[in-house]
């Protein structure tokens, strides 16, 4: 094997090796934002392997795919670890958690996440999805000081381990029926023979969505994501309310779309019960909360069901509209976690939602990106939230799911209550908290991811032309 | 079409943007700069009016066809273009929208002291989306204005609104937003089956009849709210109430325009089978809102409140109008709107500048004005007038119409709604009598009349009132020719229809 042979894995390689030398560094340096820099620098070589040096192809005999659909989905992955980046340095200083560890993990993480968005082979995707999985379990818990933190770490780390279990009785299955691990073999299987009568087909089926619907926080698969959203340092739950279920969401197309598309119309069902439940018990559930963590963290599952119905509709078109959904809701969520981060101090989270009265008027230029997130996580145009959900509407209308649509702009119109409710104590009550708030300086990490947040959700917004083509032309390959 | 070929006109292209651009330019201004922020919003919205004058001077009256058009490709992978242009309904529509915008601008002057640059900026990005809603002419870039608008309106409402304005400002948001997003997969719906977003092409596009019913109640949906027509009114006494003057203008003068505007636009031309079969229903939840909304004027107690259930009863002529489908009825319905937006704007002004003084909108606590502002008084009561419908005013020639296209649809219609305007006498001439004779209120003694820049802000709309009341053909000439078209596309779509059912006949 010749080492050119592994260019389609330069990025995974490249963030691999420097986050192992960055473990060595963090060792020998005092000024731990050196170790900050570094990992933003990994990112970008990442970014750079991804776009320019690495190429299509497959390594491993298979097992390793490079294409349209996985460089997409590393690209949100690696901006959503830029941006975590950016985020987490002040907030890891205020709590005294300030190590170089941190951004080993969180490099581990997104190389895990990248693994899983190439998988060709199920044994390729359980190993990208434990690394991402056990380097996101100890960033949960990584404010040790804090028992939420800890509390946290463990429940996510319990029931992770169960959804994993359940994924592996599942590839268990698959392997069982098809007599293969690698996706495409299991393709030609089944459409040389018709499994569709076969129980054990159905479980395996089941029990891998199941454990995908972990990873994405579906309901009901979705009983860790609050407690863990508000427990976890706040910029874990940014990096996790984005990456995972991006992650998810890859593999999910990846095993359900591709590898068993032919048997569409026995899965649809799974998912349609579970975009349905997952959009509606986010939103409702997000209406009584009084923690924007918790708030945020069931909008997060909401817009999983959103993200679903683009899987359901079982084209290419609808999985384009996924990815872009995908691709849409990273800058708007991280955008949210970030001014969240920007007020908090020491003392004073900033995360109860009675915390932002006022906020328009002390600190105008928070609110209005706050603004900006909040009618764009409702789906206002010009908005770029309101494309992504356009874009999902419109592949599951030409599938024949108008049904599914009316529900699910029904529900959107409930998540305005709550996010409007954000935009209402900011601009029209009266400050509180003034002095408490952390006086936003201005320019750090937070104020760049900030900027690069709301600049995007306006762009693709109002521009979304070159950014929808992108997700089609990924989509396409498959 | 080939676009390359057509004549871009970037007169509505300025006029969408301009505004646009001045609010973003203004976010740059310190916020303590007050006066700059004022001039600057009046040059901007004045300049903009003035921008537009083409479409006023140059516009072809005798053509039905889409002018000033500008059409740019803008997301390839749907075929949406940005695409605007106006016709003999819209234009004025775009017209009035940057003369209220001005209006909002002066009226504001003193009464706005909290977050000054902020209300500015909404205002300003209000006019932008008003006048983007009524030149577009690509179904996805409607929507955007149309959604859009919804954001500063919420926070123009919320922030500047009266006392109980959160709960307004809620549900004037999630009211709209519930029927737009019906309209928003209707208008997918209508994409997956015509591979198109251009409402041009669309208008004479013959849609399956069964998807034409369908569409007609998804977008029914949209508009009705916004009219908004009898079952789903509730949110606008509420807004129009809580709204700050200018909020209020805008909300009476343009906002709940766009659903009549809308079924102009969208439902008669593009689903005129569903159209024709839906009329009765139409016009009796017309009639209901007529009646039913000037019947509970007369037992209001808060001045904006009773204008607001007025603005029900006269969008139910505007709604009756339209649905009676024949010449006199469509004319005088959009007539009616755009009087409408000019009296209710007007009487929306007054109260706002009344309010500035004495601080309360309760009708008891008012009486005897006429002597204590006697200039102000004189104006009220032309835009009283105006609302009664007395000949010479605008009132009366838009209502004339309707009642007339009314009776010749539907004799009952026509008898019900001319009570109406006998219920809408009765409460306006109650509600002038209550606040500017009997003895002077004590509450409202020593308040001063209103300065000359509150004059300048209500002469426009004065002139207006006794342009149109004497010299109605200046506007109706606009539309004639398209309301002549649609009526036209409408008679065939008719015998379409009456084919189809002939064919469907099992012999």
């Amino acid at each position: 094997m010749q080492i050119s042979e592994l260019r389609p894995l330069l990025p995974e390689l490249m963030l691999a090796s420097l986050g192992l030398l960055m473990l060595i560094v963090e060792a020998f340096v005092k000024r731990k934002e050196v170790v900050a820099v570094i990992a933003l620098i990994s990112a970008f070589v990442a970014f750079f392997s991804l776009i320019l040096l690495s190429r299509a192809g497959s390594v491993f005999g298979g097992m390793f795919i490079q294409d349209g659909y996985s460089v997409f989905f590393k690209l949100i992955f690696i901006i959503n670890l830029m941006l975590s980046i950016l985020i987490s340095v002040r907030y890891l200083k205020t709590e005294n958690s300030f190590h170089g560890e941190f951004y080993c993990l969180l490099i581990f993480s997104t190389c895990g996440m990248m693994i899983m968005a190439s998988a060709g082979n199920l044994i390729t995707l359980y190993l990208g999805l434990e690394l991402m999985a056990l380097s996101t379990y100890v960033l949960a818990g990584f404010v040790r000081h804090d028992t939420k933190s800890s509390e946290a770490a463990v429940k996510y780390f319990l029931t992770g381990g169960f959804s994993t279990a359940l994924l592996l009785y599942g590839i268990s299955l698959i392997y069982g029926v098809t007599g293969s691990m690698d996706l495409r073999t299991i393709t030609s299987y089944i459409t040389a023979h018709d499994i569709s009568a076969n129980p054990m087909a159905a479980l395996a089926l089941v029990l891998t969505a199941s454990a995908f619907a972990f990873k994405i926080a579906a309901v009901p698969f979705h009983m860790w994501a609050p407690d863990v959203y508000e427990g976890a340092p706040t910029p874990v739950t940014a990096f996790m309310s984005i990456g995972p279920k991006a992650a998810g969401f890859a593999v999910l197309v990846r095993v359900f779309f591709e590898t068993f598309g032919h048997l569409s119309s026995e899965w649809s069902m799974i998912f349609i019960v579970l975009s349905i439940l997952t959009m509606f018990v986010g939103n409702v559930m997000a209406l009584v909360q009084t923690n924007i963590k918790r708030m945020l963290a069931y909008s997060s599952i909401a817009h999983a069901g959103y993200a679903l119905i683009g899987i359901i509709a079982a084209t290419p078109e609808g999985v384009s509209a996924t990815m872009n959904y995908l691709f849409i809701y990273t800058f708007m969520n991280i955008g949210a976690f970030t001014v969240v981060l920007m007020l908090g101090t020491k003392e004073f989270k900033a995360v109860e939602i009675s915390d932002y009265a006022g906020l328009g008027k002390t600190h105008p230029v928070l609110g209005g990106a706050m603004l900006i997130f909040m009618f764009s996580l409702t789906g206002i145009p010009p908005m770029a939230g309101f494309m992504g959900k356009f874009y999902v509407f419109m592949a599951a209308v030409k599938s024949g799911y108008l049904w599914l649509s009316i529900l699910a702009v029904l529900f959107s119109v409930i998540s305005a209550f709550f996010y409007l409710r954000i935009v209402m104590y900011m601009y029209m009550k009266d400050p509180v908290n003034v002095e408490t708030f952390n006086e936003p300086t201005p320019l750090n990490g937070l104020s760049i991811s900030l900027a690069i947040s709301a600049v995007f959700v306006l762009l693709i917004g109002v521009m979304p032309e070159r950014f929808v083509e992108f997700a089609r032309a990924a989509a396409k390959i498959m | 079409m080939n676009y390359a070929l057509a004549e871009q006109s970037h007169v509505l292209t300025v006029a969408i943007f301009l505004p646009v651009l001045a609010a973003i330019a203004m976010m740059f201004v310190g916020k303590e700069r007050h006066s700059e922020i004022k001039w600057g919003a009046l040059a901007a919205t004045i300049a903009n009016l003035a921008a537009m004058m083409p479409l006023f001077t140059a516009f072809d009256k005798t053509s039905a066809k889409m002018q000033f058009v500008s059409s740019l490709p803008w997301i390839r992978a749907w075929n949406i273009n940005y695409y605007v242009g106006v016709d003999g309904i819209s234009v004025l529509f775009v017209l009035l929208s940057a003369i209220v915008a001005i209006l909002c601008v002066l009226v504001s002057w003193t009464s706005v002291k909290d977050k000054v640059k902020e209300f500015y900026i909404a205002i300003l990005l209000i006019e932008g989306a008003m006048i983007g809603v009524f030149s577009s002419l690509d179904m996805f870039l409607f929507y955007m204005f149309w959604e859009a608008m919804l954001i500063p309106m919420y926070l123009l409402i919320g922030i500047w609104g009266g006392p109980n304005r959160l709960y307004a400002a809620v549900k004037f948001f999630l009211y709209t937003l519930v029927g737009s997003v019906l309209m928003l997969l209707g208008v997918i719906a209508i994409y997956q089956t015509t591979g198109t977003f251009d409402m041009v092409k669309l208008m004479s596009t013959q849609l399956p009849v069964g998807m034409q019913m369908m569409l007609f109640w998804a977008f029914f949906a949209a508009f009705a709210v916004k009219v908004p027509m009898f079952p789903v009114h509730t949110w606008l006494p509420d807004a129009h109430t809580e709204a700050p003057t200018a909020g209020s203008v805008i909300l009476a003068a343009i906002l709940i325009k766009m659903g009549a505007y809308g079924f102009l636009r969208f439902s008669l031309p593009m689903f005129p089978d569903a159209s024709l079969a839906m009329t009765p229903v139409m016009i009796a939840l017309s009639v209901i809102a007529i009646i039913y909304g000037g019947i509970i004027c007369l037992s209001q107690t808060d001045l904006k409140r009773l204008i607001a259930y007025s603005s029900v009863s006269h969008m139910g002529f505007v709604t009756l109008g339209i649905f009676s489908l024949n010449m006199q009825g469509m004319e005088g319905g959009v007539l009616q709107m755009i009087n409408h937006g000019v009296i209710t704007g007007g009487l929306f002004l007054c109260v706002g500048m009344v309010y500035e003084r004495s601080h309360t909108r309760q009708i008891a606590d008012y009486g005897g004005l006429a002597n204590v502002m006697p200039i102000f008084s004189a104006l009220f009561m032309v835009f009283t007038f105006a609302s009664v419908g007395l000949p010479g005013t605008n009132g009366f020639v838009g209502e004339f119409l309707i009642i007339l296209g009314a009776f010749t649809a539907n004799k009952t219609a026509g008898i019900l709604s001319a009570t109406g305007v006998i219920i809408g006498a009765v409460y306006m001439l109650w509600l002038y009598q209550k606040v500017f004779y009997t003895e002077i209120n004590k509450k409202i003694a020593g308040l001063n009349d209103i300065s000359s820049r509150e004059v300048i802000t209500l002469v426009p709309l004065l002139i207006l009132v006794f342009w149109i009341g004497f010299y109605p053909s200046a506007f109706t000439g606009f539309m004639d020719a398209s309301v002549v078209s649609l009526l036209g596309k409408l008679k065939a779509s008719n015998m379409n229809a009456l084919n189809t059912v002939i064919q469907a006949v099992p012999r």
